[in-house]
Order: structure tokens, then C-alpha cells, then sequence
């Protein structure tokens, strides 16, 4: 039996912390890849120390819904999940390329397979693109468009900027936009400044969080100047120096999500048959508004 | 807890229902006796059945065994003995081996204490269980299967048609988000679940569902208890284990005693605050002071609600007492002491608003306020002492 943990930060403040984990949850379990899918939080319940004993499965793949690799993904979930023996070599990795580890979980006295984050997996460019797609309502954008992928800077962890600039290459390497920019809330370049970094009249803003929260919904569009205060609200797109911003919302409410979610649990040898494929197709954009 | 299991004896005062044996029943029995090695019997209540060249083999409980049965002979056999026969497909078949799940759909039946002639009496007749503020109650169809209906309690006694059904277990998730004024829950196990809905007719995995849906890990803890394997992590653990933001926490326990821990159980564990039973002490050597609650389900170590509040009163309470001078008539002084009672005890909204006999009356507060601040200041004394002068 086959089973599919989320892990995720959640929130006791706000309550739509945890619904993109929900969704995705939902999205994958209507493909029937595992037997079972649960979810865990480390602000929610069921709490990352209790959510393994909640899980009937033998062969467990757990996935941090996180977007880099750092404090959650090498010392917390591992602490709580009680993972024996884990150390962050164990995905010998360069802040990039956690792929997974295989460690027994002293809660449950079984073998898990402890997966990279899914901010840093290959699949999360597509996610971002995607969420290109949806936030201007186009398929095919990129043409006339610039892309800014915005996230916190190195002060709060050196592996955040890694993820943006991995994902903003992989992205301008595919010439589909006009422009791509990695942009920083806390360094520069600075989101602040966005209309100086792009000559493009139309720039989509994706922001690199797993949820909607305080930075992507009162921080990112105040110091931006979608809208003098958050409590106003703005317009997608909203016009700040001549430059049209389109502004996207966390990219980890993207449906697309889900498919990075399997595809860690795929690298780590789980048997998801047509998933991906079916996650694809049921999370795309439709063309025309 | 509300019980209604089954007593001893009750055969004799209520009926057990008549009970078809379904063909999935029927054919999952000769499936695990196809399984099996000649000889080794099936057992039921009451009987059991084998198989061998000569054919199924029906061997009650101090009789005779009967050999060489046909399977139409084995189908009559166990149409006769249906109840036994359902019970065993339930737990077997449909409820599976999963500890929490199975221990948890058994014990709502009382199905390792109670014949199973006794408990088809009483869930012909509905047994109900209290969980938290669930109220579980299990039935059974002619077929023998279970049947579950799980609401709030206050719903209890309120037709289906009155309030809004659901039958996806994930649906749980959104009820449980909110309380009943719309704000958020950050604690499941909280005593602010809102009522109005139910699950009236869910299978045996899917009560399950809901129930851990709503009340996440409570039955796997419950069922590690029972085990006699919970796994308790006290107070110092759990203080020493936080690291980043919360690595604070454990500067709080200061090896002079452990008062601070029983105001923090006091604050956010009674009861009143959740329903979960604390189980989890200072250390594994002392015991809080402060009562750890009546729940059925226990709580094995702070939770995330408590260390984050933890967090904040370690900043809090490294501050030095100071001695500050306020006027106060007797009657506001103890106005002060309604006003804390009141938000501590969560009735600000039961206070009335013309009701000026209570302290926390709105126009009571905002006229000591209109009268004792001054720029922010509880009778004009300032927080810092220098801030007049460096004013």
C-alpha cells in the first residue's frame, strides 16, 4: 500500500495557509496514484510529530510543500517526523538538487522516503509559467510580456535566492518571454523597483510562496504600487510607471502544483502510473477568457 | 462520555434484527477459505468453517462438526448464521487491519466485550458515542452492514432534513475551519466547533475519515493509549527540542520550579480551551498542578498553539515586576478584575450591551477608559519611568 504525505508550514492566523496543500491533496487523489493521501503541518493538525501514525501505508512518500531547500526541509520536518539517523547529507545536495533520503521514522518504526521540496524540483518552472498563463487568462503568453519571479532574498535563507534564479534561467532559456528577471523582496535587484528591469509594457509578477499570506498579499503589493494599501484591493493588471503588472498571487496556488508534488514522489520511486499526465491535462488553461 | 453500548444480557430485552447475508459476505468467506491451508479453520462466533477435498466443513462450538457440505449446504449453513457471518465481513473485509481504525469502529460497538447477538440489538436500536463534541451513532442495515451518523453534539435529536448533509469525508475540512461567529480555528481539538450539519449515513472507513478529519490523530493517540503505548513527551523535552524562533522557549525553565508550566496549562489546556486530556507534566518526574481534563482522546505533548504562545511569554515574563501607583475607586479596581475575567473566560460577547451591572460591560469600560487614560497611559502613569523625561 502506497501512501502520500504533504507536509506543509500551515498557520494558526490565517486559514488559507493550508488550503493550496488541500487542493493539491484533492487533485492528486482523484487520480489514484496512492492508496492514500494525508497532509501535516507544522502550525496545523495534523501535526508533522503525529501525521506519520495517521498513515496506513508501506511504502510512505512524504513531500515538503516548501519552496527551498533550508531551516524546514534539513532540521524541522526531519526533527519532527523523527527520522532516525538524518543527516542533510544525506541528499548531498548543492541547495538545489535534494532529491530524497530513506530513513526509518522512529514514530511508526517504518522506512519513509523523505523527498526534496518541491520549490526546487524541475517541474516548478512549468508551475511558474503556468501561473503566467492563468493570471493573464492566455495560454500562449509570452510574446510582448516580461516575467519577474519574485521571492524573499538570501537574508532569510541562501537556498531562496537559488530556487528564484534556477527557475528565472530555466525559464528565459526557453524564449518565450521577452524578459525574465529574478527579483527580491529584501535585496536587490528589488521588487520595489520592477518598471526599471523591464522595457516590456506587460510584465507578469509570479511570486515564489507556496500560500497566500502576508508577503504575497499586504507586502509584495504595496511595495510594488499596485495599490497604497492592501485594504484597497488592485486591478490585474494594474498599470505603476507605465508598466502593465500583472500580478499572479503565490505560484503555489497554482493547480499545476500538483504535478511537482508527484514528481518528487516519482523520483523517489514511487508508482504513479498516468498521473502526471492526468494531472496535466485536468489543470490547464484554457484558451480565450 | 454518552454510552449506550450494549449491556450484558440485553438479548432478552431487545430483538436482534432479522439479517440477509449478502453475496460479497458470502463470497469473501469462500475466498479466505480458498486461501487457507486444508484444516485451518475459519472462525466466527459461535462456529467454524473449513474446507477439503471432501468439501467445506461446518464445525460449531460444542457440536458435532458436519463434513463433506456442498457449497450450497456451507450457503445455507451461513444464511442461517448471518449475523456472525456479517460481523466477521465487517471487521475483515471492510474496517480492515488498520490499529486506530479498527480499534476505534470496535470500541464503538463494544465488539471485543459483547456477543454479537447483543450488539445487532443495539445497533438495530442506534448506539451512540461521544467524541469530543461529536456524537457518533452507529446502526445497522438487514444486510449487516454498518451504518454511521456524525454530528455535533448540540445537533443531537435534530432531524437530517434540517441540517445540511454531507457524505465526503474531505468536506469535514471546511467545517471545521471557522467557529460559529467565522473565525478562524487554529486548534482543532478547540471546544468551538460550530454545529448545524452531519454525515447521516457513512460506512464504517469513512466515519473513520470524518472523525480524524475533525479531530486530526485524536483516535491514533487514543488507540496508542489503549495499547498501553502512548508515547508521552513532557514539557522539558519539548522546550528543548525547538530550535530557530522557538529556541527561545527553553530559557523559560530556569530550574526554579515549575509554576510558569501550570499557568500555561491553565491558560490554554483546561477544558474550557480544548478538548483533548493532558497527559504530557513538567518532566517525567513532575507532575503539573493544574488538572489535565476529562477528554477521551490524550494530548502527548505541547502543541504547536502552546509552544508559539510559549514563545511570547518567555519574551514576556523576562521583564522585572515594577511598582507602578494608580488611584483606583474599589469598584474599579474590581471592574479591572471583571474586565480579565471576562476576556479570559471568552463572554464579552454574552455581556449585554445595556447591561451596566457588569464590569465588562462596553459603556462600563469605555468610561473607566474616558476617565483614567490619559494619552494611552492607565491614569496618566507612564510604562517606562524615564518617559516623561525623555518627553
Amino acid at each position: 500500500m502506497q501512501s502520500l504525505v504533504i507536509v506543509a508550514h500551515g498557520s494558526h492566523l490565517n486559514p488559507e495557509s493550508s488550503a493550496p496543500t488541500y487542493d493539491h491533496a484533492d487533485t492528486i487523489r482523484e487520480t489514484g496514484a496512492f492508496d492514500e493521501v494525508k497532509t501535516g503541518f507544522w502550525k496545523e493538525e495534523p501535526h508533522f510529530r503525529e501525521v506519520l501514525r495517521t498513515v496506513e501505508g508501506d511504502e510512505v512518500y512524504v513531500v515538503p510543500l516548501f519552496i527551498s531547500e533550508g531551516y524546514f526541509t534539513e532540521q524541522v520536518i526531519p526533527r519532527e517526523l523523527r527520522l532516525d539517523g538524518w543527516d542533510v547529507a544525506e541528499w548531498d545536495s548543492d541547495g538545489l538538487s535534494a532529491d530524497q533520503a530513506t530513513l526509518v521514522a522512529e514514530d511508526i518504526d517504518r522506512e519513509v522516503h523523505y523527498c526534496g521540496p518541491v520549490g526546487t524540483h524541475r517541474a516548478m518552472t512549468d508551475v511558474i509559467v503556468r501561473r503566467a498563463e492563468s493570471v493573464t487568462g492566455d495560454p500562449d503568453v509570452g510574446d510582448d510580456f516580461g516575467l519577474a519571479v519574485v521571492g524573499h532574498g538570501t537574508e532569510r535563507n541562501e537556498n531562496s535566492a537559488k530556487a528564484i534564479e534556477y527557475h528565472a534561467d530555466r525559464i528565459a532559456g526557453r524564449d518565450r518571454f521577452d524578459e525574465v528577471r529574478a527579483l527580491y523582496m529584501d535585496e536587490d535587484p528589488e521588487v520595489d523597483d520592477l518598471p526599471e528591469f523591464f522595457e516590456s509594457d506587460d510584465v507578469v509578477l509570479v511570486p515564489l510562496f507556496i500560500a497566500d499570506g502576508y508577503h504575497t498579499q499586504e507586502d509584495i503589493p504595496e511595495d510594488v504600487g499596485l495599490c497604497e494599501d492592501h485594504t484597497q484591493g488592485y486591478d490585474v493588471p494594474t498599470e505603476v510607471d507605465g508598466t502593465r503588472i500583472w500580478y499572479a498571487g503565490a505560484v503555489g496556488t497554482e493547480p499545476l502544483m500538483a504535478d511537482v508534488i508527484l514528481e518528487r514522489a516519482a523520483d523517489a520511486g514511487a508508482d504513479i502510473g498516468t498521473a502526471l499526465d492526468d494531472v496535466r491535462e485536468t489543470t490547464r488553461v484554457a484558451a480565450g477568457d | 462520555m454518552s454510552e449506550t453500548a450494549p449491556d450484558a444480557g440485553r438479548d432478552d430485552e431487545f430483538a436482534v434484527p432479522d439479517i440477509d447475508l449478502p453475496s460479497d459476505a458470502f463470497d469473501a468467506v469462500r475466498s479466505a477459505l480458498a486461501d487457507r491451508d486444508p484444516g485451518d479453520r475459519l472462525r466466527f462466533e459461535g462456529f467454524a468453517v473449513g474446507v477439503d477435498d471432501d468439501g467445506y466443513t461446518l464445525d460449531p462450538a460444542g457440536g458435532d462438526a458436519r463434513t463433506g457440505l456442498s457449497e450450497r449446504d456451507l450457503h445455507a449453513a451461513l444464511v442461517e448464521r448471518a449475523p456472525a457471518v456479517t460481523d466477521w465481513y465487517a471487521f475483515e473485509r471492510v474496517v480492515g487491519e488498520f490499529g486506530p481504525r479498527r480499534a476505534f469502529l470496535r470500541w464503538i460497538e463494544d465488539a471485543d466485550g459483547e456477543t454479537v447477538a447483543s450488539r445487532y440489538a443495539a445497533l438495530a436500536e442506534g448506539i451512540e458515542r461521544a467524541w469530543g463534541e461529536l456524537k457518533i451513532t452507529a446502526t445497522i442495515t438487514d444486510r449487516g452492514e454498518r451504518r454511521y451518523d456524525v454530528r455535533h453534539e448540540a445537533d443531537a435529536g435534530t432531524p437530517v432534513g434540517d441540517l445540511d448533509a454531507y457524505d465526503d469525508p474531505l468536506d469535514a475540512r471546511d467545517l471545521v475551519t471557522l467557529d460559529e461567529r467565522g473565525r478562524y480555528r487554529p486548534l482543532k481539538t478547540a471546544p468551538t466547533l460550530a454545529g448545524g450539519w452531519v454525515f447521516p449515513d457513512l460506512g464504517p472507513r469513512d466515519a473513520y475519515e470524518v472523525i480524524e478529519t475533525i479531530y486530526p490523530a485524536t483516535v491514533a493517540n487514543w488507540h496508542r493509549e489503549r495499547e498501553g503505548e502512548l508515547d508521552v513527551t513532557h514539557w522539558r523535552e519539548t522546550m528543548e527540542r525547538q530550535s530557530g524562533i522557538y529556541g527561545v522557549v527553553k530559557t523559560w525553565d530556569r530550574g526554579e520550579g515549575y509554576e510558569h508550566v501550570n499557568w500555561v496549562a491553565e491558560a490554554c489546556c483546561d477544558d474550557s480551551q480544548c478538548l483533548k486530556r493532558r497527559e504530557w507534566q513538567y518532566d517525567d518526574e513532575t507532575d503539573l498542578d493544574v488538572d489535565g481534563g476529562d477528554g477521551a482522546f490524550p494530548c502527548r505533548e505541547p502543541c504547536s498553539v502552546v509552544v508559539s504562545a510559549a514563545r511570547k511569554w518567555t519574551r514576556l515574563e523576562s521583564e522585572q515586576p515594577r511598582t507602578y501607583e494608580f488611584d483606583l475607586t474599589p469598584s474599579e479596581k474590581e471592574q479591572v478584575e471583571a474586565i480579565i475575567d471576562a476576556v479570559a473566560d471568552g463572554r464579552i460577547d454574552e455581556i449585554r450591551e445595556a447591561d451596566t451591572k457588569e464590569g465588562a460591560n462596553r459603556y462600563r469600560t469605555r468610561f473607566l477608559r474616558a476617565k483614567l487614560f490619559d494619552d494611552g497611559n492607565l491614569a496618566g502613569v507612564p510604562t517606562e519611568p524615564d518617559e516623561d523625561a525623555e518627553e
